[in-house]
């Protein structure tokens, strides 16, 4: 899939931007602060959820005059192009139109998905094991729409426990029933999470790539993850005790973590130099990627921030020559055109001035 | 801007009410102003009227102007179902669709240890009562599909438990569905296939 016209208004810092473009690549380049990585988040929203920043609609209205935006744009996919349309009205919550219908996120979903790499999950592999678990929950959204609502469903509940155990009420059947709703959610995303580890390293396993292998396992910040919905509901019952102690609930998924290895070398990815964090990265999401098209028939769109900029040459031409094969649209960014040399005429050229204008080579 | 001051609180007032906004509210009260005798004038007795009189029935909670409401007081309601709702929004709901021939119990609202709702502040003590004193056989919990909902539907259940037969509504309540915004059909549906919890 990929997407033929873009069109910005007042979105960040772009007043009003035009891009046309074809399935090629499309390499953005210009000086920091010209909006480039506000160019693909734009393009990111096409997928469902909340973008590659995870930012609120009204952080996305041009500053000063915050007068609410709106993102068009052509995605092409099996059939017909679809006409998609993003727009905000000051500060409120964004409304999607697809073919000049309202369509619910479920519905972009079947259109338009795109996976994306941006810098600040550069420090993924050493820090706290939220954004891994974030990294892994995108990925498995990925493949299971359900997963979000689960997501959802299965934090609300714990919230209301860990309120419970805050203020000690002792009212057992209140926690059995939200402890029942916490095991039906939470065995769910766990099962979903294995299952999109699984169709990870399925589509690393078979896949030609010079990007090294990483190998996924999930583990738990403490203990075992109970497996299925009566262990998960036997484990919280259990927990109330401790968990009354804490003031928190201290079993269930939200205490899940990815642990990666370098698989060809057998090290720890925390351990890696940073250019082979990222390409530990780059070869998850070249993964995520393919096994997202063995499962909806297309290519999703591929975004990738500043991605060139910790590869040597070797590996950045290895990368260029992996998304050509792919076919996919990948829209990458970097602060010079030189970055993109090795794409040669496979891909679209844009230049971004730093006063944000755009212009097509 | 239009009037003088009473006619201004009226329409700020009246924009007050769900699905009115200030748009709406003037033209709203400019219609009942031109239909003063048709309606404006039947509308403010009929208010005044609701208003002295409107109460919560004290056996199921249901809205009306005696202390016990008409369905509690119809005997041939007494045939042992008991459907339990969050709010009156939603036994309104129910008896729009006209399937359901028992009695109904509303709580209230939904527990929510984070709204600092329990179950006290719920007619969860009263539905207990309810059961022996009126000979319940069935419990059917149509609480909505939300998390609160679903919590309070297993709390209910938890409790009443080998006493009574339990059931709840099936397909047909979206996720997160308010019974309230559901058609009548989409009710009758859910209400005929409710299954055991
Ligand atoms: N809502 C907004 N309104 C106006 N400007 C914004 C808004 N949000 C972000 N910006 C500005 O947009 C500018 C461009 O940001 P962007 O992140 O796209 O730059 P970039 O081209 O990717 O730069 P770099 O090479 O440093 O990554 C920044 O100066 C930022 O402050
Ligand atoms: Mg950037
Ligand atoms: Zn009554």
């Amino acid at each position: 899939m990929y997407l033929s016209r873009l069109t910005l208004s007042h979105f960040r810092s772009h007043k009003l931007a035009r891009l046309e473009v074809d399935s090629r690549p499309v390499a953005i380049y210009g000086p920091n602060g010209a909006g480039k990585t506000n160019l693909i988040e734009a393009v990111s929203l096409f997928s469902p959820g909340r973008g590659l920043r995870r930012a609120s609609a009204a952080e996305m209205a041009r500053r000063p005059e915050a007068v609410g935006w709106k993102i068009a744009g052509l995605v092409h996919g099996a059939g017909e192009p679809h006409e998609v349309e993003f727009t905000s009205e000051a500060g409120a919550a964004r409304v999607v139109q697809v073919d000049g219908k309202s369509a619910s996120q479920v519905q972009l979903g079947q259109i338009a998905r795109a996976v994306w790499l941006v810098p600040a999950m550069d420090r993924l592999w050493i820090e706290g094991a939220e954004g891994r678990r974030r990294f892994l929950d995108r990925v498995t959204l990925s493949f299971a729409p359900d997963h979000a609502q689960l997501s959802l469903d299965y934090e609300k509940a714990m919230r209301e426990r860990n309120r419970l155990l805050k203020e000690q009420v002792r009212d057992a059947h209140w926690y059995k029933a939200l402890e029942l709703q916490m095991a039906r959610a939470g065995a769910r995303i766990d099962a979903n999470r294995r299952d999109a580890l699984e169709r990870l390293r399925a589509a690393q396993e078979g896949a030609e790539t010079a990007f090294p292998v990483a190998e996924l396992e999930m583990v738990q910040s403490e203990g075992a993850m109970p497996e299925g919905e009566a262990d998960l509901l036997a484990a919280l019952q259990e927990s109330r005790f401790r968990d009354l102690a804490a003031g928190r609930t201290l079993v269930g998924p939200h205490r899940s973590d990815v642990y990666g290895v370098f698989a060809a070398k057998g090290v720890p990815a925390a351990e890696c130099s940073t250019g082979e964090q990222k390409a530990l990265l780059i070869s998850l999401i070249l993964a995520n990627a393919r096994a997202l098209s063995s499962e909806i028939g297309a290519i999703p769109i591929l975004l990738l921030d500043e991605v060139a900029a910790h590869l040597d040459a070797g590996r950045r031409a290895a990368l260029y020559d992996e998304i050509c094969a792919l076919g996919a649209q990948a829209w990458m960014t970097g602060t010079g055109p030189e970055l993109f040399a090795e794409l040669g005429g496979r891909a679209q050229v844009v230049e971004v001035d730093q006063d944000g204008s755009l212009r097509q080579l | 801007m239009s009037g003088t001051d009473e006619i201004e609180r009226l329409i700020e007032l009246m924009s007050r009410l769900p699905g009115l906004g200030p748009r709406s509210a003037r033209r709203a009260v400019l219609h009942l102003i031109r239909k003063r005798a048709l309606l404006l004038k039947p509308l403010a007795q009929s208010m005044q009227v609701v208003a002295d009189t409107a109460r919560e029935c004290l056996n199921c909670g249901n809205v009306g102007t005696s202390d016990i409401c008409a369905l509690c007081e119809d005997e041939g309601r007494a045939n042992g179902l008991l459907c339990v709702v969050e709010d009156v929004a939603d036994l309104w709901a129910m008896e729009r669709a006209n399937v359901f021939k028992g009695r109904y119990h509303v709580l209230g609202g939904t527990l929510s240890a984070l709204d600092g709702i329990g179950p006290d502040d719920l007619r969860i003590p009263q539905l207990k009562q309810r059961i022996t004193a009126e000979a319940v056989s069935e419990v059917v919990l149509a609480l909505n599909a939300t998390i609160d909902g679903q919590t309070t539907a297993h709390y209910i259940a938890d409790q009443l438990e080998g006493t009574v037969t339990l059931t709840s509504l099936a397909q047909g309540v979206p996720i997160g569905g308010e019974l309230d915004y559901l058609d009548d059909g989409t009710i009758t549906a859910a209400l005929n296939a409710r299954k055991p919890l």
